[in-house]
Protein backbone atom coordinates (compact mmCIF):
# COMPACT_ATOMS: atom_id res chain seq x y z
CA UNK A 1 0.00 0.00 0.00
CA UNK A 2 3.01 2.30 -0.56
CA UNK A 3 1.66 5.42 -2.30
CA UNK A 4 4.83 8.06 -3.62
CA UNK A 5 2.78 10.05 -5.82
CA UNK A 6 2.09 13.53 -3.50
CA UNK A 7 -1.14 14.69 -4.88
CA UNK A 8 -2.19 11.13 -3.34
CA UNK A 9 -0.62 11.46 -0.25
CA UNK A 10 -2.49 15.09 -0.06
CA UNK A 11 -5.82 12.97 -0.49
CA UNK A 12 -4.85 10.56 2.44
CA UNK A 13 -4.31 13.62 4.79
CA UNK A 14 -7.30 15.16 3.84
CA UNK A 15 -9.47 11.95 4.89
CA UNK A 16 -7.09 11.78 7.86
CA UNK A 17 -8.50 15.34 8.85
CA UNK A 18 -12.12 14.33 8.19
CA UNK A 19 -11.65 11.78 10.48
CA UNK A 20 -10.15 13.82 12.85
CA UNK A 21 -12.91 16.55 12.59
CA UNK A 22 -15.26 13.18 12.84
CA UNK A 23 -13.63 11.74 15.65
CA UNK A 24 -13.61 14.80 18.08
CA UNK A 25 -17.15 16.18 16.87
CA UNK A 26 -19.07 12.88 17.51
CA UNK A 27 -17.13 12.49 20.91
CA UNK A 28 -17.66 16.15 21.61
CA UNK A 29 -14.16 16.00 23.49
CA UNK A 30 -10.39 15.60 22.48
CA UNK A 31 -7.52 17.51 20.94
CA UNK A 32 -8.16 18.47 17.14
CA UNK A 33 -5.63 21.33 17.00
CA UNK A 34 -2.87 19.03 17.30
CA UNK A 35 -4.42 16.14 15.90
CA UNK A 36 -4.92 18.28 12.50
CA UNK A 37 -1.08 20.05 12.58
CA UNK A 38 0.47 16.33 11.97
CA UNK A 39 -1.59 15.16 9.53
CA UNK A 40 0.31 15.32 6.34
CA UNK A 41 3.28 13.67 8.32
CA UNK A 42 0.80 10.81 9.22
CA UNK A 43 -0.44 10.47 5.72
CA UNK A 44 3.29 10.47 4.30
CA UNK A 45 4.10 7.87 7.65
CA UNK A 46 1.58 5.28 7.25
CA UNK A 47 1.16 5.31 3.35
CA UNK A 48 4.84 5.88 2.51
CA UNK A 49 7.82 5.41 4.87
CA UNK A 50 6.28 2.74 7.60
CA UNK A 51 6.93 -1.09 7.08
CA UNK A 52 3.82 -2.34 8.67
CA UNK A 53 1.55 -4.63 7.34
CA UNK A 54 -2.21 -4.27 9.16
CA UNK A 55 -2.92 -7.72 9.14
CA UNK A 56 -0.25 -8.44 11.12
CA UNK A 57 0.09 -5.38 13.70
CA UNK A 58 2.35 -7.40 16.33
CA UNK A 59 4.88 -8.33 13.64
CA UNK A 60 8.19 -8.71 14.77
CA UNK A 61 9.81 -6.60 11.95
CA UNK A 62 7.68 -3.91 11.90
CA UNK A 63 8.13 -0.43 11.99
CA UNK A 64 6.93 1.01 14.80
CA UNK A 65 5.41 4.28 16.21
CA UNK A 66 4.98 6.29 19.45
CA UNK A 67 3.02 8.86 19.69
CA UNK A 68 4.37 10.71 22.45
CA UNK A 69 2.15 13.49 22.44
CA UNK A 70 -0.82 10.89 22.91
CA UNK A 71 -3.71 13.45 23.35
CA UNK A 72 -3.21 13.55 19.20
CA UNK A 73 -5.03 10.15 19.31
CA UNK A 74 -7.61 11.18 16.98
CA UNK A 75 -4.99 11.23 14.30
CA UNK A 76 -3.36 8.05 15.02
CA UNK A 77 -6.59 6.15 14.63
CA UNK A 78 -7.46 8.13 11.61
CA UNK A 79 -4.40 7.13 9.81
CA UNK A 80 -4.68 3.50 11.28
CA UNK A 81 -8.44 3.15 10.23
CA UNK A 82 -7.68 4.38 6.15
CA UNK A 83 -4.75 2.15 6.77
CA UNK A 84 -6.94 -0.99 7.28
CA UNK A 85 -6.42 -1.69 10.73
CA UNK A 86 -9.88 -1.36 11.91
CA UNK A 87 -13.46 -0.20 10.65
CA UNK A 88 -13.47 3.89 9.50
CA UNK A 89 -16.71 3.51 11.54
CA UNK A 90 -15.15 3.25 15.01
CA UNK A 91 -13.49 6.93 14.75
CA UNK A 92 -17.37 8.21 15.28
CA UNK A 93 -16.85 5.96 18.68
CA UNK A 94 -13.67 7.58 19.67
CA UNK A 95 -13.94 8.30 23.54
CA UNK A 96 -17.21 6.20 24.45
CA UNK A 97 -17.28 4.02 27.04
CA UNK A 98 -17.13 0.16 25.46
CA UNK A 99 -15.12 1.76 22.33
CA UNK A 100 -11.26 0.59 22.21
CA UNK A 101 -10.33 3.91 20.90
CA UNK A 102 -9.37 5.56 24.03
CA UNK A 103 -8.83 8.86 24.60
CA UNK A 104 -5.14 8.43 24.68
CA UNK A 105 -3.72 5.64 22.99
CA UNK A 106 -3.61 1.75 24.48
CA UNK A 107 -1.68 -1.03 22.90
CA UNK A 108 -3.64 -3.54 24.09
CA UNK A 109 -7.06 -2.42 23.17
CA UNK A 110 -6.55 -1.18 19.29
CA UNK A 111 -4.46 -2.90 16.72
CA UNK A 112 -1.28 -1.06 15.30
CA UNK A 113 -0.71 1.04 18.41
CA UNK A 114 3.11 0.49 19.40
CA UNK A 115 2.90 2.07 22.35
CA UNK A 116 0.62 3.01 25.51
CA UNK A 117 0.84 6.82 25.79
CA UNK A 118 -0.74 9.80 27.28
CA UNK A 119 1.33 11.02 30.19
CA UNK A 120 3.71 14.03 28.35
CA UNK A 121 7.54 13.08 28.36
CA UNK A 122 7.50 9.48 28.31
CA UNK A 123 7.33 8.58 24.46
CA UNK A 124 11.30 9.36 23.24
CA UNK A 125 12.42 6.89 25.94
CA UNK A 126 10.15 4.23 25.24
CA UNK A 127 11.11 4.65 21.58
CA UNK A 128 15.35 4.34 22.49
CA UNK A 129 14.11 0.83 24.25
CA UNK A 130 12.42 -0.37 20.88
CA UNK A 131 15.24 0.95 19.09
CA UNK A 132 17.66 -0.80 21.40
CA UNK A 133 16.25 -4.03 21.48
CA UNK A 134 16.40 -3.89 17.43
CA UNK A 135 20.00 -3.52 17.27
CA UNK A 136 20.20 -6.03 20.05
CA UNK A 137 18.13 -8.65 17.86
CA UNK A 138 20.18 -7.30 14.72
CA UNK A 139 16.48 -6.30 13.15
CA UNK A 140 16.53 -3.68 10.50
CA UNK A 141 12.74 -1.78 11.87
CA UNK A 142 12.39 1.37 12.12
CA UNK A 143 11.23 3.46 14.97
CA UNK A 144 9.57 7.15 15.03
CA UNK A 145 8.58 9.21 17.72
CA UNK A 146 6.18 11.83 17.52
CA UNK A 147 6.88 14.48 20.21
CA UNK A 148 4.53 18.01 20.83
CA UNK A 149 7.03 21.19 20.73
CA UNK A 150 4.94 21.83 24.38
CA UNK A 151 5.76 18.50 25.54
CA UNK A 152 9.76 19.10 25.07
CA UNK A 153 9.49 20.88 27.83
CA UNK A 154 9.19 18.15 29.74
CA UNK A 155 12.69 17.11 31.36
CA UNK A 156 12.75 13.59 30.45
CA UNK A 157 12.84 14.11 26.86
CA UNK A 158 16.35 15.86 27.08
CA UNK A 159 17.22 12.62 29.51
CA UNK A 160 15.72 10.47 26.33
CA UNK A 161 18.38 12.58 23.97
CA UNK A 162 21.07 11.98 25.83
CA UNK A 163 20.12 8.02 25.69
CA UNK A 164 19.63 7.90 22.06
CA UNK A 165 22.63 9.77 21.35
CA UNK A 166 25.01 7.61 23.66
CA UNK A 167 23.43 4.51 22.04
CA UNK A 168 23.99 5.93 18.45
CA UNK A 169 20.48 4.95 17.70
CA UNK A 170 20.35 5.67 13.98
CA UNK A 171 17.18 3.56 13.61
CA UNK A 172 15.60 5.96 15.70
CA UNK A 173 13.72 9.33 14.08
CA UNK A 174 11.98 11.80 16.22
CA UNK A 175 9.86 14.58 14.57
CA UNK A 176 8.80 17.55 16.98
CA UNK A 177 5.35 18.68 16.14
CA UNK A 178 6.59 22.59 16.04
CA UNK A 179 3.18 24.09 15.75
CA UNK A 180 3.88 26.88 18.17
CA UNK A 181 0.68 26.94 20.33
CA UNK A 182 0.75 24.82 24.08
CA UNK A 183 -2.86 25.22 26.11
CA UNK A 184 -1.49 28.50 27.93
CA UNK A 185 -0.55 30.25 25.06
CA UNK A 186 2.34 30.38 22.80
CA UNK A 187 5.76 28.20 22.98
CA UNK A 188 7.79 31.53 23.81
CA UNK A 189 4.78 32.93 25.84
CA UNK A 190 5.12 30.01 27.98
CA UNK A 191 8.58 28.11 28.29
CA UNK A 192 10.48 28.56 24.86
CA UNK A 193 11.92 25.21 24.07
CA UNK A 194 13.81 27.19 20.88
CA UNK A 195 15.82 26.63 19.02
CA UNK A 196 14.51 23.22 18.85
CA UNK A 197 16.81 21.92 16.35
CA UNK A 198 20.37 23.28 18.23
CA UNK A 199 19.17 21.69 20.96
CA UNK A 200 18.74 18.43 19.39
CA UNK A 201 21.99 19.07 17.59
CA UNK A 202 24.09 19.65 20.74
CA UNK A 203 22.16 16.31 22.04
CA UNK A 204 23.85 14.70 19.13
CA UNK A 205 21.00 14.34 16.63
CA UNK A 206 20.86 15.02 13.08
CA UNK A 207 18.25 17.87 12.97
CA UNK A 208 16.36 18.69 9.99
CA UNK A 209 13.76 21.74 9.51
CA UNK A 210 10.41 20.74 7.15
CA UNK A 211 7.31 22.26 6.44
CA UNK A 212 5.29 20.00 8.23
CA UNK A 213 2.45 20.37 5.42
CA UNK A 214 4.78 20.25 2.58
CA UNK A 215 4.25 16.38 1.37
CA UNK A 216 7.51 16.89 -0.12
CA UNK A 217 9.59 18.00 2.29
CA UNK A 218 8.47 15.39 4.83
CA UNK A 219 9.41 12.67 2.39
CA UNK A 220 13.30 14.11 1.66
CA UNK A 221 13.41 14.54 5.56
CA UNK A 222 12.57 10.58 5.91
CA UNK A 223 14.73 9.78 3.59
CA UNK A 224 18.02 11.40 4.99
CA UNK A 225 16.97 10.29 8.66
CA UNK A 226 16.99 6.98 7.08
CA UNK A 227 20.23 7.26 5.15
CA UNK A 228 22.07 9.11 8.52
CA UNK A 229 24.33 6.52 10.56
CA UNK A 230 25.51 6.67 13.77
CA UNK A 231 22.96 9.06 15.41
CA UNK A 232 19.17 9.55 15.97
CA UNK A 233 17.80 11.91 13.34
CA UNK A 234 15.12 14.90 14.50
CA UNK A 235 13.07 15.97 12.38
CA UNK A 236 11.50 19.76 13.32
CA UNK A 237 8.20 19.97 11.30
CA UNK A 238 7.00 23.50 11.31
CA UNK A 239 3.49 23.46 11.35
CA UNK A 240 0.32 24.89 11.98
CA UNK A 241 -2.15 24.05 14.57
CA UNK A 242 -5.62 23.05 13.39
CA UNK A 243 -4.43 23.15 9.87
CA UNK A 244 -6.82 22.55 7.13
CA UNK A 245 -10.02 24.40 8.85
CA UNK A 246 -9.86 27.99 8.87
CA UNK A 247 -11.48 28.74 11.71
CA UNK A 248 -9.03 26.54 13.59
CA UNK A 249 -6.03 27.66 12.42
CA UNK A 250 -3.43 28.75 15.09
CA UNK A 251 -6.09 29.42 17.72
CA UNK A 252 -4.72 28.22 21.34
CA UNK A 253 -8.49 27.60 22.03
CA UNK A 254 -9.13 24.88 19.40
CA UNK A 255 -6.29 22.86 21.50
CA UNK A 256 -8.49 20.70 23.49
CA UNK A 257 -12.04 21.76 22.51
CA UNK A 258 -14.59 19.93 19.84
CA UNK A 259 -16.29 21.48 17.29
CA UNK A 260 -20.33 21.68 17.11
CA UNK A 261 -22.68 20.72 14.56
CA UNK A 262 -22.35 24.14 12.39
CA UNK A 263 -18.60 24.56 12.95
CA UNK A 264 -18.43 20.46 12.38
CA UNK A 265 -20.43 20.41 8.61
CA UNK A 266 -18.37 23.95 7.79
CA UNK A 267 -15.36 22.03 8.20
CA UNK A 268 -15.97 19.05 6.60
CA UNK A 269 -16.87 21.35 3.72
CA UNK A 270 -13.36 22.94 3.92
CA UNK A 271 -11.68 19.84 3.54
CA UNK A 272 -14.08 18.55 0.39
CA UNK B 1 19.39 -19.45 63.21
CA UNK B 2 22.71 -18.65 62.03
CA UNK B 3 23.27 -15.16 63.08
CA UNK B 4 27.13 -14.81 61.97
CA UNK B 5 26.62 -15.38 57.99
CA UNK B 6 24.91 -12.20 56.82
CA UNK B 7 24.42 -11.42 53.14
CA UNK B 8 21.99 -8.04 51.79
CA UNK B 9 19.40 -8.92 49.47
CA UNK B 10 21.32 -6.52 46.90
CA UNK B 11 23.97 -8.95 46.56
CA UNK B 12 21.57 -11.86 46.15
CA UNK B 13 20.00 -10.03 43.78
CA UNK B 14 23.42 -9.37 41.42
CA UNK B 15 24.22 -12.79 41.85
CA UNK B 16 21.07 -14.10 40.70
CA UNK B 17 20.81 -11.65 37.62
CA UNK B 18 24.28 -13.19 36.27
CA UNK B 19 22.78 -17.20 36.48
CA UNK B 20 19.73 -15.86 35.03
CA UNK B 21 21.47 -13.57 32.26
CA UNK B 22 23.21 -17.48 31.23
CA UNK B 23 20.06 -19.09 30.83
CA UNK B 24 18.01 -16.56 28.98
CA UNK B 25 19.01 -14.42 26.77
CA UNK B 26 16.36 -12.00 26.45
CA UNK B 27 17.21 -10.88 30.21
CA UNK B 28 18.38 -7.24 30.23
CA UNK B 29 19.61 -5.02 32.80
CA UNK B 30 19.29 -1.63 33.20
CA UNK B 31 20.52 0.96 35.97
CA UNK B 32 20.82 4.89 36.52
CA UNK B 33 24.83 5.16 37.76
CA UNK B 34 23.93 2.71 40.97
CA UNK B 35 25.60 -0.25 39.35
CA UNK B 36 27.94 -0.77 42.01
CA UNK B 37 25.41 -0.46 44.91
CA UNK B 38 22.76 -2.15 43.15
CA UNK B 39 25.24 -4.97 42.41
CA UNK B 40 23.92 -5.03 39.10
CA UNK B 41 27.53 -4.30 38.10
CA UNK B 42 28.40 -8.01 38.27
CA UNK B 43 25.82 -9.03 34.89
CA UNK B 44 27.20 -5.57 33.77
CA UNK B 45 30.53 -7.18 33.59
CA UNK B 46 29.93 -10.49 32.24
CA UNK B 47 27.27 -9.17 29.65
CA UNK B 48 28.43 -5.94 28.65
CA UNK B 49 25.93 -5.91 25.94
CA UNK B 50 23.13 -6.43 27.70
CA UNK B 51 23.51 -3.91 30.27
CA UNK B 52 22.76 -0.47 29.98
CA UNK B 53 23.78 1.88 32.33
CA UNK B 54 21.20 5.28 31.57
CA UNK B 55 22.66 7.52 33.90
CA UNK B 56 21.26 9.55 36.46
CA UNK B 57 17.65 9.69 34.74
CA UNK B 58 15.69 6.88 36.39
CA UNK B 59 12.36 8.57 34.47
CA UNK B 60 13.87 8.16 31.51
CA UNK B 61 15.53 4.23 32.38
CA UNK B 62 11.72 3.11 34.03
CA UNK B 63 10.18 3.99 30.19
CA UNK B 64 13.70 3.19 28.27
CA UNK B 65 12.87 -0.35 30.11
CA UNK B 66 9.02 -0.28 28.86
CA UNK B 67 10.09 -0.08 24.68
CA UNK B 68 12.20 -2.43 25.42
CA UNK B 69 9.36 -4.59 27.26
CA UNK B 70 7.48 -4.38 24.21
CA UNK B 71 9.88 -5.67 21.73
CA UNK B 72 10.39 -9.03 23.89
CA UNK B 73 12.91 -8.46 26.13
CA UNK B 74 13.18 -8.78 29.92
CA UNK B 75 14.27 -6.08 31.22
CA UNK B 76 14.88 -6.30 35.05
CA UNK B 77 16.13 -2.62 36.05
CA UNK B 78 17.67 -1.12 38.97
CA UNK B 79 18.08 1.73 41.25
CA UNK B 80 17.84 2.95 45.01
CA UNK B 81 14.11 2.28 45.98
CA UNK B 82 14.10 6.12 46.61
CA UNK B 83 14.39 6.60 43.08
CA UNK B 84 12.27 3.54 41.28
CA UNK B 85 9.02 4.02 42.96
CA UNK B 86 9.26 7.69 43.92
CA UNK B 87 11.50 9.25 41.26
CA UNK B 88 9.73 7.40 38.30
CA UNK B 89 6.26 6.56 39.96
CA UNK B 90 4.40 8.63 36.83
CA UNK B 91 6.85 6.18 34.39
CA UNK B 92 6.02 3.16 36.41
CA UNK B 93 2.37 3.70 36.63
CA UNK B 94 1.50 5.24 32.95
CA UNK B 95 4.42 3.25 30.61
CA UNK B 96 4.69 0.48 32.96
CA UNK B 97 1.84 -0.90 34.43
CA UNK B 98 -1.01 0.32 32.41
CA UNK B 99 0.15 -1.40 29.57
CA UNK B 100 1.22 -4.31 31.62
CA UNK B 101 4.66 -4.30 30.49
CA UNK B 102 7.13 -7.35 31.34
CA UNK B 103 9.54 -5.14 33.43
CA UNK B 104 10.56 -6.11 36.79
CA UNK B 105 11.67 -2.94 38.84
CA UNK B 106 14.42 -4.64 41.60
CA UNK B 107 14.75 -1.76 44.19
CA UNK B 108 17.25 -1.76 46.93
CA UNK B 109 18.37 0.44 50.04
CA UNK B 110 14.60 0.29 50.61
CA UNK B 111 13.89 1.49 54.12
CA UNK B 112 15.06 3.24 57.06
CA UNK B 113 17.76 1.01 57.33
CA UNK B 114 19.56 2.50 54.52
CA UNK B 115 21.37 4.35 56.96
CA UNK B 116 23.77 6.91 57.13
CA UNK B 117 21.96 8.84 53.68
CA UNK B 118 19.54 9.93 55.97
CA UNK B 119 15.43 10.81 55.00
CA UNK B 120 16.30 11.88 51.07
CA UNK B 121 17.30 7.97 50.66
CA UNK B 122 15.28 6.53 53.22
CA UNK B 123 12.34 4.81 51.25
CA UNK B 124 9.57 4.00 53.59
CA UNK B 125 6.52 4.77 50.50
CA UNK B 126 7.44 2.26 48.45
CA UNK B 127 4.85 -0.64 49.32
CA UNK B 128 2.50 1.96 49.43
CA UNK B 129 3.04 3.31 46.21
CA UNK B 130 3.66 0.70 44.41
CA UNK B 131 0.93 -2.05 45.25
CA UNK B 132 -1.73 0.30 44.82
CA UNK B 133 -1.24 0.22 40.97
CA UNK B 134 -3.03 -2.10 39.06
CA UNK B 135 -1.38 -4.83 36.94
CA UNK B 136 1.71 -4.31 39.45
CA UNK B 137 3.06 -7.62 41.68
CA UNK B 138 5.07 -6.73 44.72
CA UNK B 139 7.56 -8.31 46.79
CA UNK B 140 9.93 -7.69 49.51
CA UNK B 141 12.71 -10.42 49.87
CA UNK B 142 14.00 -11.00 53.57
CA UNK B 143 16.98 -13.47 52.62
CA UNK B 144 19.34 -14.71 50.14
CA UNK B 145 17.88 -17.83 49.24
CA UNK B 146 14.50 -15.92 48.79
CA UNK B 147 15.43 -13.29 46.73
CA UNK B 148 18.12 -15.51 44.03
CA UNK B 149 14.84 -18.14 43.46
CA UNK B 150 12.13 -14.99 43.49
CA UNK B 151 14.55 -13.27 40.67
CA UNK B 152 14.51 -16.49 38.99
CA UNK B 153 10.67 -16.90 39.15
CA UNK B 154 10.03 -13.66 38.17
CA UNK B 155 11.42 -13.82 34.96
CA UNK B 156 8.77 -16.44 33.71
CA UNK B 157 5.53 -13.69 34.75
CA UNK B 158 5.10 -11.08 31.63
CA UNK B 159 4.01 -8.61 33.85
CA UNK B 160 4.94 -6.33 35.55
CA UNK B 161 6.32 -6.90 39.37
CA UNK B 162 8.53 -4.53 42.28
CA UNK B 163 11.23 -6.44 44.09
CA UNK B 164 11.63 -4.50 47.40
CA UNK B 165 15.48 -5.35 48.29
CA UNK B 166 18.00 -4.12 50.90
CA UNK B 167 21.34 -2.58 51.97
CA UNK B 168 21.43 -4.28 54.91
CA UNK B 169 23.37 -7.58 55.29
CA UNK B 170 20.93 -10.27 57.12
CA UNK B 171 21.21 -13.85 57.95
CA UNK B 172 20.20 -16.84 55.95
CA UNK B 173 16.55 -17.96 56.87
CA UNK B 174 15.76 -20.70 54.20
CA UNK B 175 17.78 -23.81 53.12
CA UNK B 176 18.14 -24.35 49.86
CA UNK B 177 15.19 -26.67 49.25
CA UNK B 178 12.59 -23.90 50.18
CA UNK B 179 10.29 -23.24 47.51
CA UNK B 180 8.23 -19.81 46.64
CA UNK B 181 5.44 -19.51 45.53
CA UNK B 182 3.52 -15.96 44.75
CA UNK B 183 0.80 -15.03 46.64
CA UNK B 184 2.16 -17.47 49.66
CA UNK B 185 3.28 -16.47 52.54
CA UNK B 186 5.51 -18.69 54.55
CA UNK B 187 5.03 -19.64 58.52
CA UNK B 188 8.31 -20.08 60.51
CA UNK B 189 6.71 -22.14 63.43
CA UNK B 190 3.46 -23.06 65.09
CA UNK B 191 2.77 -21.19 68.42
CA UNK B 192 -0.48 -20.02 69.38
CA UNK B 193 0.40 -17.27 71.23
CA UNK B 194 1.09 -14.88 69.06
CA UNK B 195 1.33 -14.11 64.96
CA UNK B 196 4.11 -11.51 63.85
CA UNK B 197 3.85 -11.03 60.03
CA UNK B 198 6.98 -9.85 59.02
CA UNK B 199 8.86 -8.64 56.13
CA UNK B 200 12.32 -7.58 54.39
CA UNK B 201 14.31 -7.29 56.72
CA UNK B 202 12.47 -7.17 59.60
CA UNK B 203 11.59 -10.97 59.14
CA UNK B 204 14.99 -11.75 61.01
CA UNK B 205 13.64 -9.37 64.25
CA UNK B 206 10.82 -11.21 64.01
CA UNK B 207 12.67 -14.60 64.37
CA UNK B 208 14.80 -13.52 67.15
CA UNK B 209 11.95 -12.65 69.66
CA UNK B 210 10.59 -16.07 68.75
CA UNK B 211 13.77 -17.72 69.42
CA UNK B 212 14.06 -15.54 72.84
CA UNK B 213 10.28 -15.72 74.00
CA UNK B 214 10.62 -19.61 73.51
CA UNK B 215 13.31 -19.28 76.67
CA UNK B 216 10.72 -18.09 78.40
CA UNK B 217 8.12 -20.54 77.47
CA UNK B 218 5.59 -18.16 74.92
CA UNK B 219 5.66 -19.79 71.65
CA UNK B 220 4.91 -17.36 68.56
CA UNK B 221 4.97 -17.87 64.88
CA UNK B 222 6.19 -16.02 62.20
CA UNK B 223 4.76 -15.40 58.75
CA UNK B 224 7.22 -14.03 55.49
CA UNK B 225 5.03 -12.00 53.92
CA UNK B 226 7.57 -11.72 51.53
CA UNK B 227 4.54 -11.45 48.55
CA UNK B 228 2.70 -8.23 49.36
CA UNK B 229 0.51 -8.18 46.56
CA UNK B 230 -0.91 -10.80 46.11
CA UNK B 231 -1.39 -11.03 49.94
CA UNK B 232 -2.22 -14.34 51.01
CA UNK B 233 -5.29 -13.93 52.77
CA UNK B 234 -6.09 -17.76 53.66
CA UNK B 235 -2.56 -17.79 55.96
CA UNK B 236 -3.66 -14.21 57.62
CA UNK B 237 -7.19 -15.48 58.56
CA UNK B 238 -5.80 -18.87 59.16
CA UNK B 239 -3.29 -17.02 62.06
CA UNK B 240 -5.86 -14.47 63.07
CA UNK B 241 -8.16 -17.32 64.09
CA UNK B 242 -5.17 -19.68 65.46
CA UNK B 243 -3.26 -16.97 67.47
CA UNK B 244 -4.05 -14.84 70.16
CA UNK B 245 -2.35 -11.86 69.07
CA UNK B 246 -1.58 -10.31 65.77
CA UNK B 247 1.31 -8.08 65.06
CA UNK B 248 3.12 -6.92 61.66
CA UNK B 249 6.50 -5.25 61.87
CA UNK B 250 8.03 -3.36 58.69
CA UNK B 251 10.52 -1.15 57.87
CA UNK B 252 7.83 1.17 55.76
CA UNK B 253 5.66 3.73 56.80
CA UNK B 254 2.90 2.48 59.01
CA UNK B 255 0.54 4.27 56.70
CA UNK B 256 -0.40 2.21 53.22
CA UNK B 257 2.30 -0.31 53.95
CA UNK B 258 2.42 -4.38 55.14
CA UNK B 259 0.66 -3.42 58.09
CA UNK B 260 -2.37 -1.43 56.31
CA UNK B 261 -2.42 -4.21 53.70
CA UNK B 262 -3.13 -7.06 56.49
CA UNK B 263 -5.37 -4.52 58.37
CA UNK B 264 -7.53 -4.58 54.79
CA UNK B 265 -7.68 -8.42 54.91
CA UNK B 266 -8.65 -8.44 58.32
CA UNK B 267 -11.52 -5.87 58.28
CA UNK B 268 -13.48 -7.58 55.80
CA UNK B 269 -12.91 -11.76 56.57
CA UNK B 270 -11.50 -11.50 60.24
CA UNK B 271 -12.17 -8.37 61.82
CA UNK B 272 -9.82 -8.12 64.87
CA UNK B 273 -6.95 -6.05 66.53
CA UNK B 274 -3.94 -5.92 64.55
CA UNK B 275 -0.82 -4.30 66.23
CA UNK B 276 1.54 -2.55 63.40
CA UNK B 277 4.46 -1.85 63.78
CA UNK B 278 6.65 0.60 61.82
CA UNK B 279 7.29 3.76 60.97
CA UNK B 280 5.45 6.11 62.53
CA UNK B 281 4.30 8.43 59.80
CA UNK B 282 7.61 10.39 59.68
CA UNK B 283 11.04 11.07 57.97
CA UNK B 284 14.10 8.86 59.06
CA UNK B 285 17.47 10.35 59.70
CA UNK B 286 20.79 9.33 59.84
CA UNK B 287 22.63 6.90 61.83
CA UNK B 288 23.69 3.28 61.59
CA UNK B 289 21.23 1.02 60.58
CA UNK B 290 20.77 -1.10 63.53
CA UNK B 291 20.85 2.04 65.34
CA UNK B 292 17.80 3.43 63.23
CA UNK B 293 16.24 -0.11 63.51
CA UNK B 294 16.35 0.97 67.46
CA UNK B 295 15.38 4.25 67.38
CA UNK B 296 12.24 3.50 65.35
CA UNK B 297 11.50 0.34 67.44
CA UNK B 298 10.85 -2.30 64.38
CA UNK B 299 13.78 -4.70 66.41
CA UNK B 300 12.45 -8.05 68.60
CA UNK B 301 12.90 -6.29 71.68
CA UNK B 302 9.56 -4.58 70.62
CA UNK B 303 7.97 -7.16 69.26
CA UNK B 304 8.49 -8.78 72.92
CA UNK B 305 7.94 -6.01 74.54
CA UNK B 306 4.17 -6.13 72.91
CA UNK B 307 3.89 -9.60 73.73
CA UNK B 308 4.93 -9.82 77.37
Amino acid sequence: MKINEISELQKKAKQIRKGIVTAVYSAQSGHPGGSLSIADILAVLYFNELNIDEKNPKWNDRDRVVLSKGHCSPAIYSALALRGYFPLEDLTKFRNIGSNLQGHPDMNKVNGIDMTSGSLGQGLSVANGMAIAGKLDNKNYRVYAILGDGEIEEGQIWEAAMTASKYKLDNLCVIVDNNNLQIDGTIEEVMSSYPIDEKFKSFGFESIIVDGHNIGEILQAFEQARNTKGKPTCIIAKTIKGKGISFMENQAGWHGKAPNKEQYEQAMVELG
Amino acid sequence: MDYTEKKATRQSYGEALVELGEKNNSIVVLDADLSSATKTDLFAKKFPNRFFDIGIAEQDMIATSAGLATCGKIPYVSTFAMFAAGRAYDQIRNSVCYPKLNVKICATHAGITVGEDGATHQMIEDISLMRTLPNMTVLSMSDDVQTKKVIEKISKINAPVYVRLARLAVPKIYDENQEFEIGKAIQIGQGTDATVFATGVTVVEAIKAKEELEKKGINIRVVDMWSIKPIDEEMIVKCAKETKKLISIEDHNIIGGLGSAISEVLTEKYPCKLQRIGINDTFGKSGKAEELMKYFGITADNIMKIIL
